[in-house]
């Protein structure tokens, strides 16, 4: 099963390696990851997506947590939460596609960030289905190219992850 | 407050921790340390010929105390060399500081000469490592290298010193802290009691009963507690190979240790059992066997201070996380006061089973009038240091038998590499007690084989006067990859015989030590005994053993816990 585990890590260098190190390490799957500082300075927050079964699951959760610089750690999937992906597609845009490529970014609530005469580049956020869908929808003979930020998460309601 | 350079302060650092030797070998990162090291006479430097061996030597140490031991390298290949001690100690939990030189920190990236990027080599076999950025932080992460290293589950700890930190003449505050802040590393302290209840109940209804102990009662200094609460419920208790002297194995209560060499009667009281308390064991692949076939009509109750070894290879019915030792005297105080008993009836024909078992194979070998059998060897080691020696050994078929046949009845005497299974670690190892047990017998047990692997420390030996008994199980071959051969590859003996082997005495005495070799079984005995009289010399005694002895019993591969050969022609 697909899972977000989101982490708070020790603003550290050699911090990121140790938790990537771990994944290939032990024979790990990580399909996305992203990381940044947070509004705290000594922490980063770490978010990976995964998959692999609950027995799985639960030894990357352990193994992570034993990790010096992993400071606490959640598992997203396990409640109610939001999921966000950032993509910036650039699209081949000529002639009658402009209107139809400027129509289908509207329903999938994107926003063209840049233009030439031949290319739009796209921003759209959402979860990873809807980009994916996205690009089929555009269809894959006009995409020139790709940039995907890799899942950010965050539990709904009043649960929060801080120290 | 005292001006010290870096150097200084990583060995007063030292010095506050408590550390009397730190071996090691110098280099040019590490110089400006080993200059302080000069300056000052309460750490003392042992000096190896191999940095593999400084490791080993440190891992013996802290095997048969309980406590951290120290190493100091330099960087680059001093630094590499170290890695397979560092995977050592972190397979078998074992504490332990590698304090490693670095080239300068404006250097580190270009390639430089001896760079290593030791914190990226070292991250998958260390508990955790350190990396000095500020020749002020040296005091702090010395004692976070130390606290890491022996609290919760233990493990190595690599510490990075590039050598602009310990430049002679820049000079900062010096205090040593006593505490040190993790706000992400707090090791639990003691087991949950909902589920120490539960266990004793389920304890005490279990008709099959099986205490499963490992090292981890061994490192948690729990052999008191265990043996005190196995005694009060009178159940049968295996120890792991790492476990051995967790549990007095003359008692009766005992049955030896369990897996892929351990006895029939452990292994088949294992798969039968119906509950099964597992305590600071983690259920490894050369215990389990196959884990789809692991004791099926068994429930478990798992004890671990790491919750990642809860559930890993084998699902637990109650995972108790905390330190063997306070969890067991929980469970202790527990059985004393309930007012149930272990069921006697049902214990009673448990034990007359067991008994069965027991008698059916009893760790019998065939002997011979003229070959010696390396098992005899051991028996013959066991009586005449009366069961009190500090074993250690390398890996292979001696290693087995050693464990086999040398019963011991008190923790950290057994000393060996289980779960990486090192060849070489026998030698050193030894030499590290020897060092810090001047007054006690240290048997290094070892094969032609692995000997060789750091038969170079035999200079230290001299240097440092270390009068080890190196006992060599010569058998002329790689003893255990010759027995798979003949189980599994139609006895194809591929790489597995040493054409060319050395006079092991010219050698032993090319050192300044006594070689001594006995090929004969009616010297044996008296030859073993003119060996341990030499209490100040190391003996090295090259003991000509059956070539053809295979160890068993031996768990059939990808069988359930009872699938054993008992010998060559005997499968159960």
């Amino acid at each position: 099963m697909r899972r977000i585990i989101s982490v708070l890590l020790e603003n550290e260098p050699g911090a990121l390696s140790r938790v990537v190190g771990l994944f290939s390490q032990r024979n790990y799957n990580i399909e996305t990851l992203t990381v940044a500082p947070t509004e705290d300075e000594t922490l980063s927050r770490l978010t990976v997506t995964t998959t692999g079964s609950d027995k799985v699951i639960e030894q990357i959760t352990k193994q992570l947590n034993k990790l010096i610089e992993v400071v606490k750690l959640v598992d997203l999937t396990e409640g109610a939460h939001i999921e966000r992906e950032l993509m910036l597609v650039k699209l081949k845009a000529t002639g009658a596609q402009r209107a139809e490529i400027k129509r289908t970014v509207d329903i999938f609530r994107g926003q063209i960030v840049d233009v030439t005469s031949t290319v739009y580049t796209v921003q759209l956020a959402g979860n990873s289905d809807k980009l994916d869908a996205f690009i089929q929808a555009v269809g894959t003979a006009g995409v020139l190219e790709v940039v995907r930020s890799g899942v950010s998460g965050i539990a709904r309601g009043e649960k929060v992850l801080s120290l | 407050m005292e001006l010290l350079s870096g150097a200084d302060m990583l060995i007063r650092s030292l010095q506050d921790e408590g550390i009397e030797y730190v071996y090691g070998y110098p280099g040019g990162a590490a110089l400006h340390i080993y200059d302080a090291l000069f300056r000052q006479d309460k750490v003392k430097h042992i000096l190896v010929r191999h940095e593999q061996a400084a490791v080993h030597m440190a891992d013996g140490y802290a095997r048969a105390s309980g406590k951290p031991g120290t190493v100091l390298v330099t960087s680059g290949p001093g630094a590499t060399n170290t890695i397979t001690g560092i995977a050592t100690a972190f397979m078998d939990s074992i504490p332990m500081v590698v304090l490693c030189g670095q080239v300068a920190s404006t250097l580190i990236g270009e390639d430089a000469f001896q760079e290593t990027d030791m914190i990226g080599v070292s991250r998958p076999v260390v508990k955790h490592n350190l990396s000095v950025r500020h020749p002020e932080e040296i005091p702090e992460i010395v004692r976070k290298a130390y606290h890491i290293a022996s609290t919760g589950r233990p493990g190595p700890v690599v510490v990075d010193i590039p050598k602009d930190m310990t430049t002679p003449n820049e000079r900062y505050e010096y205090s040593y802290p006593k505490k040190v802040k993790l706000r992400s590393y707090n090791p639990a302290v003691r087991g949950h009691t909902g589920q120490i209840r539960k266990a004793v109940d389920m304890l005490l209804s279990a008709r099959r009963p099986m205490i499963y102990a490992g090292g981890g009662v061994i490192l948690g200094k729990a052999t008191e507690q265990l043996t005190e609460l196995t005694r009060m419920l009178g159940f049968p208790i295996t120890n792991t190979l790492m476990g051995i002297g967790g549990y007095p194995a003359s008692d009766k209560q005992s049955l030896g240790w369990l897996g892929m060499h351990g006895t029939y009667e452990s292994n088949m009281a294992m798969h039968h059992a119906d509950l099964i308390l597992a305590i600071g064991a983690r259920f490894d692949d050369r215990v389990t066997n196959a884990t789809e076939k692991f004791c099926p009509g068994a429930r478990i109750i798992h004890i671990d201070i790491d919750p990642a070894s809860i559930s890993k290879t084998v699902e637990a019915d109650v995972p108790i996380v905390g330190p063997v030792d306070s969890v067991l005297r929980e469970m202790i105080g527990m059985v004393k006061e309930s007012e149930q008993k272990p069921d006697a009836g049902a214990l009673e024909a448990w034990w007359k089973q067991i008994n069965d078992w027991r008698a059916f194979h009893g760790m019998r070998y065939e002997t011979s009038d003229d070959v010696i059998k390396p098992q005899e060897v051991i028996e013959m080691l066991h009586r005449l240091t009366n069961g009190e020696a500090y074993v250690t050994t390398d890996v292979g078929q001696h290693q087995m038998f050693a464990a086999q046949y040398y019963k011991f009845d008190k923790p950290n005497r057994w000393i060996n590499s289980g779960g990486l299974g090192t060849m070489g670690f026998g030698l050193p190892a030894a030499m590290g007690v020897k060092l810090n047990y001047p007054d006690d017998e240290v048997l290094c047990i070892t094969g032609e084989g692995s000997i060789q692997m750091n038969i170079q420390e035999l200079s230290t030996c001299t240097q440092y006067n270390l009068p080890v008994k190196i006992i060599n199980l010569n058998n002329q071959a790689l003893g255990m990859v010759k027995q798979w051969q003949d189980m599994n590859y139609e006895s194809r003996h591929a790489e597995s015989y040493m054409g060319s082997l050395p006079d092991f005495i010219k050698l032993a005495e090319a050192y300044g030590h006594v070689g001594m070799r006995i090929d004969r079984k009616e010297d044996l005995e008296s030859k073993l005994k003119e060996a341990l009289a030499m209490k100040d010399r190391l003996v090295f005694v090259d003991v000509q053993v059956d070539r053809f002895e295979h160890v068993y019993p031996m768990q059939v591969a990808r069988g359930a816990m009872k699938d054993m050969w008992l010998s060559k022609t005997e499968r159960v």
